[in-house]
């Protein structure tokens, strides 16, 4: 417990290294390096306790099964963190009143409902017990506004996954950026990243999403812009973080309706449950969940806002493997993982055959794989291969698969962070070249760490048995429910099954591609390659052997030969079971597609071994340069479907000419224009004013106070003569008359 | 009917006091005019003070007192204004006509 409520520990010592190296790091004898491994050395220690202690902690079930376990589930959540709790605490812990309360926000009859979908499958399993604890932030009103952390298997995974990448980065790059002028500047923004990117995994409510979202956007900005010397450095680094913008618009639309659509409260617990329940109206869900899934696409590298990410290897490569490879880019899985009831009601995930989220992960994953193709740079290949893995993530939370997104983010990590490794590995070696085709080839005699490394996690992508890369995948594509005999799947997307395949297929053809280009055939670079260094192979060691075996924690649960309680290991300690997740369904194994997706894997290696390594089907080689309709679709790809060149041209350059020039037309005749005109309206009437009221009323009537007192002055004046005898007999009259008044009133 | 007598000797002295001082054109015989309203009210306090007590024939005492300071006085402006105006003509006394 104590882990739980102090894991924001995590976060906060990468903050402190963070600025222990920015005001200390130029001192220190390793010029800061040492301050950052320390630290994420020990936020490492710390994750895996932490996964330790969810480890334990999950196997101590709670007393009891079914309604009031899940409702005692929410023991631990801190009521002032999410109201659902609170209500559940002030009422004993018996679900029964927590669903009582949704049924009475909801209208009775949505959260019947939201129950009866819910299945018995989930009331028959224990509970997940998440950890909410949080801290007022500030308070505007009626309105708190806490920051926290919420800890379940999904964060714990998480924790662990971006500490050991960001360690074995930090590794590598005290080699790989030895000597560079900004060596210092580069750690502390590794320990921001770091930093950023827990603070967002622990995130317990979406407001704090945003603030990490950002924070890491802005770190990776800072990174890919880290040579920002040379010219297309730095608009890498602004193309990333203004396509980053675009969808974050998105993010903020999509966290104020579910804000709204919650009920006030920004708790991700409360808007899980609710959403679950059915306390929120179905249309609602789907607008915040569209809105959310913008934010996807910007952030996860989707199309069609992933131009960005390939544009992003200008930075050093080790913050490719670290932030546009394993962590940040997965911040839209992530989150979409995490707020996955709102989705899973809001696209009515469960039981239909086509949806968003599915389809933007399918046309990425398949567009994506088709783009890495006509790559001559090794990084960009390994980019668009993210980009198109990210869309098989983004398709199992499409389908419902969770588990097998969050698996495969969790292999993907390990395999791709090596192969981007890896090459930066080969550039190291190849005079900071990272153009496979022009400056490499030939390298797998020198460089025998990095190729078996790089040959492994290239088999593990391509989803070869035993790898990992096969244990997820085949996960996702039986996620899709639509392949004959599986079972369990909690749709039919048959679609994505199709496009998922032939993704696989093209991944499997173009690693081989990368291969023989960069180890393969004869050196064509300058110079003589060489091995890297021990801190550059080790690493690589290390997360070839991850990417390797990682596989074992998910073993399908259908391996009954295998010993009890080593199969979906993974399912289990990271799937919330409860009130505040869907109660999904997980497909069973299926041997046949196994077997297909193998059979399509070891077919992309097979025709692209044959193609590169053996000269075959010779009439293919430089077809694009003689048939048209080859040439057509290549200039497609090479052109990267125009996206470039309509986000460039066409919107920017609509934007920047005849946009502005209309909009400058519009400011000098319409704004001006009527400017000039309320102008002149009011010179107008002013004068109109002056000569009228001020002159004539105004004026007039001082004028006349004055001309009426001395006109009158002009008559009084003639009864002051000056002769004192008149006034005398005035005033002697006047006694006369008043004596008689006297007289006649007194008498 | 001794008072009734003495108080129409009293107005008679008075009235012929008012018109002198209305209608003289000579400021002296103006002042003189004052004295003559002046002693018919003497008259009146004394006539009076017979009837009521010795408080008229003080009041009397004062104003002749005070009737000499104020010819004192008025002979003083009369002079001034003579030797400004070579005239003692009130009449042309009209400088603060408005």
């Amino acid at each position: 417990m104590w882990f739980f409520t102090h894991v924001w520990i995590i976060p906060a010592l990468m903050a402190l290294s963070f600025l222990l190296i920015l005001f200390f790091g130029k001192k220190m004898p390793k010029k800061g390096a040492e301050i950052g491994i320390f630290f994420v050395g020990a936020a490492f220690v710390l994750a895996l306790l932490t996964a330790g202690n969810w480890i334990a902690w999950s196997n101590d079930n709670p007393e009891g099964h079914g309604p009031a376990a899940e409702g005692a589930a929410l023991a631990n959540v801190d009521p002032s963190c999410s109201s659902v709790a609170a209500e559940a605490a002030a009422l004993g812990t018996g679900v029964e009143h927590v669903e009582g309360k949704v049924a009475a926000t909801a209208g009775g009859t949505a959260a019947a409902a939201g129950e009866a979908t819910g299945g018995a499958a989930a009331h028959e399993e224990i509970s997940t017990r998440p950890v909410v604890s949080c801290i007022n932030w500030f308070k505007n009103g009626d309105q708190t506004i806490s920051i926290g952390t919420l800890i379940d298997g999904q964060s714990v995974l998480l924790l662990v996954v971006v500490t050991l990448i960001s360690l074995l980065v930090h590794v590598f790059s005290t080699d790989y950026v030895h000597g560079d002028r900004r060596y210092t500047h580069y750690f502390a923004f590794l320990s921001l990243f770091t930093a950023s990117m827990l603070f967002f995994v622990l995130s317990e409510n979406t407001l704090q999403m945003i603030v990490g979202w950002e924070l890491v956007g802005v770190c990776s900005f800072a990174l890919i812009g880290h040579w920002w010397e040379e010219k297309p450095n730095s608009d890498a680094a602004l193309k990333a973080f203004l396509t980053n913008r675009v969808g974050d618009i998105g993010l903020l639309v999509g966290v104020i309706v579910l804000y709204f659509a919650a009920g006030k409260s920004f708790s991700i617990m409360d808007l899980n449950i609710l959403s679950n329940e059915g306390g929120i109206s179905h249309n609602l869900l789907l607008i915040g969940s569209l809105c959310l899934i913008t934010a996807v696409m910007s952030k996860s590298g989707q199309f069609i806002l992933h131009t960005w990410l390939p544009d992003a290897m200008a930075g050093p490569t080790p913050v490719s493997a670290l932030i546009h490879a394993a962590t940040m880019v997965v911040a839209g899985v992530y989150m979409v993982a995490r707020l996955y009831p709102v989705f899973f009601e809001g696209l009515s995930i469960s039981g239909s055959s086509v949806n968003a989220l599915s389809m933007v992960g399918a046309i990425t994953a398949l567009f994506g794989a088709m783009l890495a193709f006509v790559q001559k740079d090794i990084k960009k290949v390994l980019a668009y291969s993210t980009v198109s893995q990210l869309g098989f993530m983004v398709t199992a939370l499409g389908v419902g698969a969770w588990t097998a997104a969050l698996f495969h983010l969790f292999t993907h990590a390990f395999f791709k962070a090596c192969l981007f490794l890896g090459a930066g590995s080969l550039s190291h070696a190849s005079h900071h070249s990272f153009n496979m085709v022009d400056d490499m080839g030939g390298l797998r005699k020198v460089m025998p760490k990095t190729f078996w490394t790089y040959l492994v996690a290239t088999a593990a992508l391509a989803g070869v048995f035993p790898l990992s890369g096969f244990w997820s995948k085949d996960e996702i594509l039986a996620g899709t429910g639509s392949f004959p005999g599986t079972q369990g799947a909690n749709g039919e997307y048959h679609v994505m099954l199709v496009m998922l395949l032939l993704a696989a297929f093209c991944t499997a053809a173009y690693m081989t591609r990368t291969i023989w280009y960069a180890f393969y055939g004869e050196y064509r670079g300058h110079g003589t390659p060489h091995e890297s260094g021990p801190r550059i192979t080790t690493p690589l060691i290390i997360l070839a052997s991850l990417g390797a075996i990682a596989g074992i924690v998910n073993l399908p649960a259908a391996f009954d030969f295998l010993p009890e309680g080593t199969q979906t290991r993974f399912e289990h300690y990271v799937e919330p079971v409860g009130l505040y997740f869907p109660a999904i369904t997980h497909a069973s194994f299926n041997p046949v597609l196994a077997l297909v997706s193998v059979a399509v894997g070891a077919a992309g290696i097979g025709l692209a071994y044959l193609y590169f390594f053996k000269d075959a089907f010779a009439g293919l080689h430089g077809l694009a340069d003689r048939n048209k309709v080859a040439a057509f679709f290549k200039n497609i790809l090479v052109n990267k479907y125009y996206f470039d060149w309509l986000y460039t041209t066409v919107i920017v350059g609509f934007v920047k000419g005849p946009l502005a020039r209309a909009a400058n037309w519009f400011s000098a005749h319409v704004i001006d224009g009527a400017v000039n005109l309320v102008g002149k309206t009011a010179v107008g009437s002013g004068n109109w004013v002056y000569k009228n009221v001020d002159q004539k009323v105004v004026d007039g009537a001082v004028n006349g106070a004055g001309s009426s007192a001395s006109g009158a002055g002009a008559y009084l004046r003639l009864t002051q003569t000056g002769r004192i005898q008149q006034y005398a007999a005035l005033f002697f009259a006047a006694v006369a008359i008043l004596v008689g008044v006297f007289v006649v009133v007194i008498g | 009917m001794l008072l009734n007598q003495f108080l129409l000797l009293s107005a008679i002295l008075f009235t012929i006091g008012v018109y002198g001082v209305i209608v003289r054109k000579n400021g002296v015989l103006v002042l003189m005019s004052i004295e003559l309203v002046l002693n018919a009210v003497n008259i009146n306090l004394i006539v009076f003070s017979t009837y009521w007590g010795i408080a008229g024939q003080v009041f009397a005492l004062f104003t002749i007192a005070i009737a000499a300071a104020e010819v004192g006085v008025g002979l003083a402006i009369v002079l001034l204004i003579y030797r400004n105006q070579r005239s003692v003509d009130i009449d042309e006394l009209d400088e603060l006509k408005g």
